[in-house]
């Protein structure tokens, strides 16, 4: 697309901002209790004010109440949807974002404010315009724009109850790796995966035996870890290992709170630790609140199973 | 009304935490919740859909997601909390056989309006984040 394209572009889509998607429209049916009471159900909220009239007679607010997320559910266009939404602006500026590449639609954002509350037989009246769209950006998922929407709630007297904003970003596809779109079980994630080269593989192989071993100068007797191919101290590459005991002490240790990275456990506490036999060795501190785990603390480690796939050592207080 | 107590804004301070919540994510629950909010589109009830989307099964509408977390608020506050305001940024699906864990913590109290405010996170043990965000609740000043 060319600079000019692309001006004439962004300003047809621009001239939808302003544009009304719905009028003020009553909802088919007041709001009632029974489809309040289908709702309680499925979400779980057992909340008397929603479906105990016995309670909310004698409540501040003398009745019951709908659930306020329920505001947007009085005006839903019911199951027609599933062969296609009629047309309004919101669904021309969708075809006009397609047309031009931008298929992909996500909704980012959903900000709904309650100002009134409403009890069954209330009438919930919704009007909707576009009322913004954000420059062109670049998104983890690929170019596009975001576009809000700015629904306004009234009830059957015209009193303003609420009004909700809902932002949803249209982009170019990127390409998406195959696996992704290929899997059709849920696999619950594990930890990142050991890299195991020529020099380290024999180390997390006797891991998954269940044993921390830790590499030897065949020459020299200086022990080494992580695992490379030549002594530091004799330039030697003649090696042989021994089995660690797993005895050490906390030299240093953080937790890691965020991002949480899917397929860890938290809280989840790594630590260098200094074992017995003189070496360092960078793991996680289990077994005891975070907040207890300090400089100098006993740990005794255990080589454990720490999801599917993954064998790792993993520290106790002693 | 001595059943459901609600919590006075004068008995909460920044930093309490709520009390976690987890939801098994079952297709009875995507489903049936994309029904109870009149929500139609075939990706929350027919799996095909779905699938087409690239996701591997039908997903929880965000109508769904906006009741659990004014649920996991005022099973907190108690019944006479009025919700003022929900805002939340949406993250990955939930999808069936996922387990969905809420968590939140209270971020600001007004003590003039009685107006707390709790930010909320809801994530699922596969993808993480699915939705966060933060709730207003405005509670009665004494318990």
């Amino acid at each position: 697309m060319t600079a000019n394209e692309l001006n004439a572009f962004e300003d047809e889509i621009n001239a939808f901002v302003g544009r009304e998607v719905c009028p003020p429209t009553p909802a088919k049916d007041d709001v009632n209790t029974a489809m309040i009471r289908q709702w309680t159900e499925i979400i779980g909220d057992t909340n008397p004010a929603y479906t105990n009239e016995a309670w909310a007679a004698k409540s501040t607010r003398g009745k019951s109440i709908a659930p306020p997320a329920m505001m947007y559910v009085w005006g839903q266009e019911g199951f027609a949807v599933t062969t296609g939404r009629p047309a309004d602006a919101q669904a021309d500026l969708v075809s006009l974002f397609n047309k031009h590449g931008y298929t992909g639609v996500l909704g980012t954002n959903v900000k709904q404010e309650y100002f009134k509350e409403v009890s069954p037989n209330d009438n919930v009246v919704m009007e909707m315009v576009i009322d913004n769209i954000s420059e062109r950006k670049t998104t983890g998922r690929g170019p596009g724009y975001f576009f809000e929407t700015l629904s306004t709630f009234t009830n059957q007297h015209g009193e303003k109850i609420g009004t909700q904003r809902f932002k949803v970003l249209k982009f170019i596809p990127q390409e998406q790796p195959a696996a992704a779109a290929a899997e059709d079980t849920l696999q619950v994630p594990t930890r990142i995966a050991s890299p195991r080269g020529h020099d380290n593989k024999w180390w997390w192989d006797a891991c998954d035996a269940g044993k921390v071993l830790i590499q030897r100068c065949k020459n020299c007797q200086t022990l080494r870890h992580p695992p490379r191919p030549m002594c530091g101290e004799c330039q030697s590459m003649e090696w042989d290992s021994i089995e660690s005991t797993l005895d050490g002490e906390v030299l240093s240790h953080t937790e890691l709170h965020h991002p949480k990275i899917p397929g860890y456990q938290y809280p989840l506490v790594c630590a260098v630790i200094r074992l017995g036999e003189g070496t360092n060795i960078v793991s996680n501190v289990v077994g005891c609140d975070p907040s207890a785990v300090h400089i100098g603390m006993r740990v005794k480690g255990k080589v454990e199973q720490v999801d599917e796939k993954t064998m790792l050592p993993q520290f106790y207080p002693a | 009304m001595s059943d459901y107590k609600t919590l006075g804004c004068a008995e909460i301070s920044v930093g309490d935490k709520l009390p976690s919540l987890d939801i098994d994510i079952t297709t009875g629950l995507v489903v049936c919740g994309a029904l109870a909010t009149r929500d139609f589109e075939p990706v929350h009830h027919d799996k095909a859909s779905a699938v087409a989307t690239g996701l591997p099964d039908v997903f929880m509408n965000i109508l769904t997601s906006q009741g659990l977390m004014t649920r996991f608020a005022t099973d907190w506050s108690g019944p006479e909390a009025v919700v003022k305001s929900l805002d939340l940024r949406l993250g990955a699906p939930n999808v069936p056989g996922m387990v969905m864990t809420m968590t939140g913590a209270v971020t600001a109290v007004d003590s003039g309006t009685g107006v707390v405010e709790i930010e909320v996170l809801g994530e699922n043990n596969i993808w993480g984040m699915h939705m966060q965000g933060s709730v207003q609740l405005a509670l009665p000043k004494e318990a």
